[in-house]
């Protein structure tokens, strides 16, 4: 009996792999883009095949961003890298295998889409938060990601930095008030799918601060009777950026279809596709369809506030930077 | 385990026709008297205790394992089918469910494959040798059992990764170890390692050289000796330290997870896909996988449970022998 099933199983297991395409691109990305890449590559795919008669299969690797960039710098062969953050991107191409101006080979930071850190409160806004000086309050529980291993949960430390160092014009003061915002966070997750899981799987925590796209896709899945977004007046301008990894892409000889690939996003389709999933596009014809989609934020950008990744990284989350000295009190 | 683990003592390995499950408790005499003396201690621990107690001890047994061991179970399975059997076979057909299935196979196979010829190979040495530095061996053998599955992952990547020590030579000839099969497997052969060796080296020592011996004096060769003499000696011992080795080769999180790399259809994992769909939303997919698992270690249970009663038996030689045709 056993011996008759087994090679049908083992058949059936087996067939379905038969599938090739002529070309396949491995894209290392963050976490919260799962449903994004799904709708993006199903989308080029079959745009691709028109245009040029070739098949491509787009394979996805997802994961915390920093953790998904060293990932790469082991060997992992992706063809293209779409991160959270520019950094992450910088630390590949230190090792060599992506060219040291990469932000500079697509427009606006070779960022096609961009996000920003809002709030997800419990239905009703129970503790009334409104913006970020309420996350300080007594009792407030704030959920977010460890900015060590977390892409998102940098943004989410630097747009509460941005808020305080406006607010209260120093960097002491904006020091202090982040440390406040961490006394009130029970648990550090190390990515921000762990941290959206937290919240609202779990119920542990008053607001999680997410990704816009995050939040809508939370509330999306479990209902706006569940859950409210609140968007702060002020927040950042998260760019969220892509490149090429050239020294794979050039070794599998994928560099045309990688390019194309990226390249797609800056299409009017691809931009729809953005704006679909809650990614704000940069396409200001989609943008103004999509007006009501986002709340209205003032946003500031890394380099204005923080004088870009670099710097920023250093300071903040490196060996004994800020984010040490805050959360060791 | 743990009875099949403890090391033989040179009293108790003149015994050679006991099993190995004894080994903890039996004087050094004959079958019959370690079943009696065994028996004895038992019905003695029962009747010291007062009925209260025993009673208390024995709930408190019982609901400590629903509460940790069938109620998680159940809920995998709840889970699992908590939108109709239709949707859960819709889940387990998905190409990534299928390729992880398949994945998992391929991975527990090779590494099953190659632990069960490394095993035997060091069991022997072990068991029938004497040789310096057999004790640090044997530490050896034992050593992924108290590394942290996650240690033994990030090994693999200092050696193979790109940065690591042969990543230079490996890139330079366009092989790829660390975020494909290869790895994977390597990863599940290091943390899977410890179980033939384990469930054999103790029934081996038991067992003596002196049929080995005899089989070679009446003219044997070496290969018969193994096929004819030792093998059939220990096929249920093998059997079941195959049956761990592939229950842990299949459910391996860890170690995995660090040379994976995560590629969606290519290197995931029945455990690595499991948490991912399961942060995706997709609870049923998730759990369904879930389930699949958990039916490997229910079945796993079972075969172990009788092996168990094959080893405690006492298969004697004598009878393995006559079933030789």
């Amino acid at each position: 009996m056993i011996r008759r099933i087994l090679p049908l199983v083992v058949g059936l297991l087996w067939a379905s792999s038969a599938f090739a395409a002529d070309v396949t691109l491995l894209n290392v990305s963050y976490d919260p883009t799962r449903e994004l890449y799904a709708d993006f590559n199903k989308a080029f795919v079959a745009a691709y095949q028109k245009e040029t008669g070739k098949s491509v299969e787009i394979k996805q690797s997802h994961g915390g961003s920093g953790s998904q960039a060293r990932s790469v710098i082991d060997g992992l062969q992706a063809d293209v890298v779409t991160l959270a953050l520019a950094y992450d991107i910088d630390a590949i191409a230190a090792k060599g295998l992506v060219a040291p101006e990469w932000q500079k080979r697509l427009t606006l930071n070779s960022s096609p889409y961009t996000s920003t850190i809002v709030f997800l409160v419990r239905k009703g806004n129970p503790k009334a938060i409104k913006d970020w000086d309420d996350l300080i309050k007594p009792g407030v529980q704030v959920i977010t990601p460890n900015p060590k291993t977390s892409g998102g949960a940098r943004w989410n430390y630097l747009a509460a930095w941005g808020f305080a160092e406006k607010k209260f014009g120093s960097a002491d003061k904006a020091k202090k008030f982040v440390g406040d915002l961490f006394k009130n966070v029970p648990v550090l997750d190390t990515g921000a799918r762990g941290s959206t899981v937290t919240f609202v799987e779990r119920g542990v925590g008053d607001v999680l601060l997410a990704w816009e796209n995050e939040a809508f896709l939370a509330q999306r899945e479990f209902g706006k009777d569940k859950f409210e977004i609140v968007a702060p007046p002020l927040s950042i301008l998260a760019e969220p950026p892509v490149s090429v990894v050239d020294k794979v892409a050039d070794k599998k000889g994928t560099r045309a279809v990688a390019e194309a690939y990226l390249k797609y996003w800056y299409t009017k389709e691809g931009q729809e596709i953005a704006a679909r999933n809650s990614y704000r596009p940069r396409d200001s014809e989609i943008a103004k369809e999509y007006e009501k989609s986002f709340a209205k934020v003032e946003l500031f950008t890394i380099d204005d506030v923080f004088g870009g990744w670099t710097k920023a990284q250093k300071e903040h989350f490196g060996e004994g930077g800020i984010f040490d000295q805050i959360y060791k009190n | 385990m743990s009875t099949q683990t403890t090391f033989v003592t040179p009293a108790t390995r003149l015994q050679a026709y006991s099993s190995t499950a004894d080994l903890a408790i039996s004087p050094p005499s004959g079958r019959d008297a370690s079943t009696r003396a065994r028996s004895a201690v038992a019905s003695k621990d029962l009747r010291s205790e007062p009925g209260p107690i025993r009673f208390i001890i024995i709930a408190l047994a019982i609901s400590f394992l629903t509460i940790f061991v069938v109620l998680p179970l159940l809920v995998v399975f709840a889970s699992a089918f908590s939108k109709g059997i239709t949707a859960y076979f819709a889940a387990l057909a998905e190409p990534e469910a299928l390729s992880a299935i398949r994945l998992t196979l391929l991975v527990a196979a090779i590494s099953v494959g190659l632990n069960l010829v490394f095993g035997v190979i060091a069991a022997w040495a072990i068991a029938k040798f004497e040789f310096p530095g057999k004790t640090f061996l044997i530490t050896l053998i034992d050593l992924p059992f108290s590394v942290s599955p996650v240690i033994s992952g990030l090994v693999f990547v200092l050696l193979f990764g790109a940065q690591g020590y042969w990543g230079t030579w490996l890139q330079a000839h366009n092989v790829q170890i660390l975020f494909a099969v290869p790895g994977i497997a390597l990863a599940t052969i290091f943390v899977t390692f410890p179980f033939v060796a384990r469930s054999l080296i103790p029934l081996m020592q038991e067992q003596g050289t002196q049929e080995e011996e005899a089989a070679i004096s009446l003219g044997a060769s070496g290969l018969q000796t193994f096929f004819r003499v030792t093998l059939p000696n220990i096929k249920w011992g093998l059997l079941y330290g195959v049956l761990l080795c592939n229950a842990r080769a299949m459910g391996e999180f860890g170690a995995v997870s660090v040379v994976s790399g995560h590629i969606r259809g290519e290197t995931n994992t029945m455990p690595l896909l499991v948490e991912i769909l399961y942060n995706e939303y997709q609870f049923v997919a998730s759990f369904a996988i879930a389930s699949l698992l958990a039916m490997l270690a229910l079945i796993t249970l079972v075969v172990k449970t009788v092996l168990e009663q094959r080893l405690d038996e006492g298969q004697t030689p004598r009878d393995e022998l006559r079933d030789e045709p």
